[in-house]
């Protein structure tokens, strides 16, 4: 991976906060909590890492290592982050995404070989164009394979 | 998990939430957030795959224990209350493995007229090793 890709953008694309999605997700997670799956009532807010999920929504064109070519086996998905500056989503809204590559950069591995670390952030945006979420993947390319 | 309502008074620096003792990993439970978040690598599901790739077995989806780890803060701290959550993958998890879910405030502030604690977490593997590292923040209602 090179330096290159960085300020990359995919095309924005819609994502819906679904309320049976958020009942499964929250489940998955083994979530009991009644904001998101109280009885007889819609969920009051969307699981923190929820927005996982928008995989669903996002097609190569919106992904901005679309093209890129990437050795996936020595990849590794090292941190994430998510950051809302209020509650997280609930359901019924109706969210704009664009994700980029935010910043490319290298450190050396503890054993020898240099890792390069690749910062893919998706900005969702409300109808207003108000930020209701931020993902930050760092990703890991290591010179050999993970776990070997 | 049980849920519980925190007050500002009740947290300090040092204060833990309710230690969570999850039941041994499965791959079903794997399967099951698969389908949910919509990652259908199947390193974490199919045993042939897992193998030719130089695996023993197929492994946990990371994201799966960063989701439990948000529900146990979440549960603690209040679902609606979250702003900011991180995590850290170290070492691998795997089918029947018993993993702990816990964490600490390590700062109480206040920003912008709001009262905010930072957190950080893990979970624990039953060998003592750390699967993953997280930080929260999160709001505290008066």
């Amino acid at each position: 991976m090179d330096k290159s890709i960085e300020g990359r953008h995919g095309k924005p694309f819609r994502v819906v906060v679904e309320e049976g999605k958020v009942r499964e997700f929250a489940r998955a997670v083994k979530s009991s909590n009644p904001a998101y799956l109280a009885d007889g009532q819609p969920p009051t807010t969307s699981p923190v890492t929820f927005l996982a999920s928008s995989a669903f929504w996002q097609g190569p064109d919106s992904s901005p290592l679309s093209g890129v070519e990437l050795n996936w086996a020595r990849i590794l998905h090292g941190e994430q982050e998510f950051t809302f500056p209020g509650p997280p989503p609930a359901p019924g809204t109706e969210l704009t995404a664009q994700a980029r590559v935010d910043r490319v950069f290298e450190k050396e591995g503890k054993r020898g070989g240099t890792m390069t670390f690749v910062d893919v952030v998706t900005e969702y945006r409300d109808g207003t164009g108000a930020l209701v979420a931020e993902s930050r993947s760092t990703m890991i390319e290591t010179s050999q394979a993970p776990g070997s | 998990m049980t849920m519980t309502t925190v007050t500002w008074d009740d947290l300090d620096v040092g204060s833990e939430g309710p230690a969570f003792e999850d039941k041994p990993l499965t791959v079903t439970d794997f399967v099951r957030y698969q389908g949910a978040s919509g990652d259908m690598n199947p390193i974490h599901h199919d045993t042939g795959f897992a193998q030719k790739a130089g695996f023993p077995q197929p492994f946990a989806v990371g994201m799966l224990q960063a989701g439990v780890l948000a529900s146990w803060a979440t549960d603690w701290l209040g679902a609606a209350n979250v702003r900011r959550f991180k995590v850290q993958w170290r070492e691998q998890a795997w089918p029947g493995d018993v993993l702990t879910y816990s964490g600490a405030v390590t700062a109480k502030r206040e920003e912008d007229g709001q009262r905010l604690v930072d957190v950080e977490m893990a979970v624990t593997r039953q060998t003592g090793g750390t699967h993953l590292k997280g930080w929260a923040t999160f709001v505290v209602p008066a």
